[in-house]
């Protein structure tokens, strides 16, 4: 585990990156003339626990597919995607991932724990830190369309969390 | 991701978001979010460092308890080996801007085809 001090940046620009800059001169670059409009939301929806985490059931969402042998590695190139659910014991060994806009030059994700936090949650829900953990993740599909998430999406996910009694989800986007 | 945050939220099930895309999250509007200053694809760790994936789910869960007030991000203390990522990732410039064009022009007619075999 490195917990460290960050090697030398310039601190005259600002040092987080800016993937809604850099995502439009990218696209500018590459002939795209009309900028992607980026969900903003100010007002926020929250709900605090209704009981101790060691009682709550978790689930996990993700933005990884499973893996059944894909090759289209660009959202330009790959059909529709579904939402889905499937079953988190065993934790899958690979996701399918390479649809997906993660930096593949500085990393991988050959670890699946690495985005997708089953394991580390099993630990958890062992030492009775978290109740149990649900006997299934779900997937949602990376969309340009936010109305396709807001509408057919993010509903089927919150029927699976009712229909697996979750008490609470841990959402991990690449 | 940020959108179905959002969804469950509004419909009584407390989140946390877990992303190393920092503005994008934030500005979609999310309740509690874990934020790795990490290149995208691992926002729950190193691959294959344990410790700092418990340490990571750790501080969501810590969140999950203490969070009082929608939007709250908090950041991890873990850094990246390097820092070359921030430059190099979706980077344009004068060395690749011809080469940009050619693939844009290229995604655009598989866009065109896509759209063709699956309706859009």
């Amino acid at each position: 585990m490195s917990f460290q001090e960050g090697p030398e940046v310039n601190s005259a620009r600002r040092v987080f990156v800016s993937y809604i800059d850099k995502s439009r001169e990218l696209y500018l670059a590459q002939g795209y003339g009309n900028p992607y409009r980026w969900a903003y939301n100010c007002e926020v929806p929250f709900v605090a626990l209704p009981k101790p985490l060691a009682e709550c059931r978790i689930a996990v969402v993700t933005t990884s597919s499973i893996d059944e042998g894909q090759e289209a590695v660009d959202l330009a190139d790959r059909p529709p995607k579904h939402s889905y659910a499937w079953p988190s014991d065993p934790v899958p060994d690979r996701l399918f991932t390479m649809d997906l806009s993660w930096d593949k030059e500085a990393t991988h994700t050959n670890d699946v724990d690495s985005f997708l936090p089953l394991r580390r949650l099993r630990e958890y829900e062992a030492e009775g830190r978290v109740g149990s953990v649900s006997q299934r993740f779900y997937g949602v599909p990376t969309e340009y369309s936010q109305r396709k998430t807001n509408t057919l999406d993010a509903p089927d996910v919150l029927r699976f969390c009712r229909e697996d009694g979750v008490d609470v989800a841990l959402l991990v986007g690449l | 991701m940020s959108l179905t945050a959002r969804h469950l939220e509004s419909n009584g099930i407390p989140t946390v978001v877990f992303g190393s895309a920092r503005d994008i999250v934030e500005q979609a509007g999310v309740p509690p979010f874990v934020f790795s200053d990490f290149p995208l694809g691992n926002p729950c760790g190193i691959p294959y460092d344990r410790a700092m994936q418990r340490a990571i789910l750790g501080i969501g869960l810590e969140l999950l308890e203490s969070a009082r007030f929608p939007a709250t991000t908090v950041k991890t203390p873990f850094a990246w080996p390097d820092d070359a990522w921030r430059h190099n990732f979706m980077r344009v410039d004068e060395s690749n801007r011809d080469a940009l064009l050619r693939a844009g022009e290229e995604r655009k007619a598989r866009q065109a085809a896509r759209k063709a075999n699956f309706g859009g």
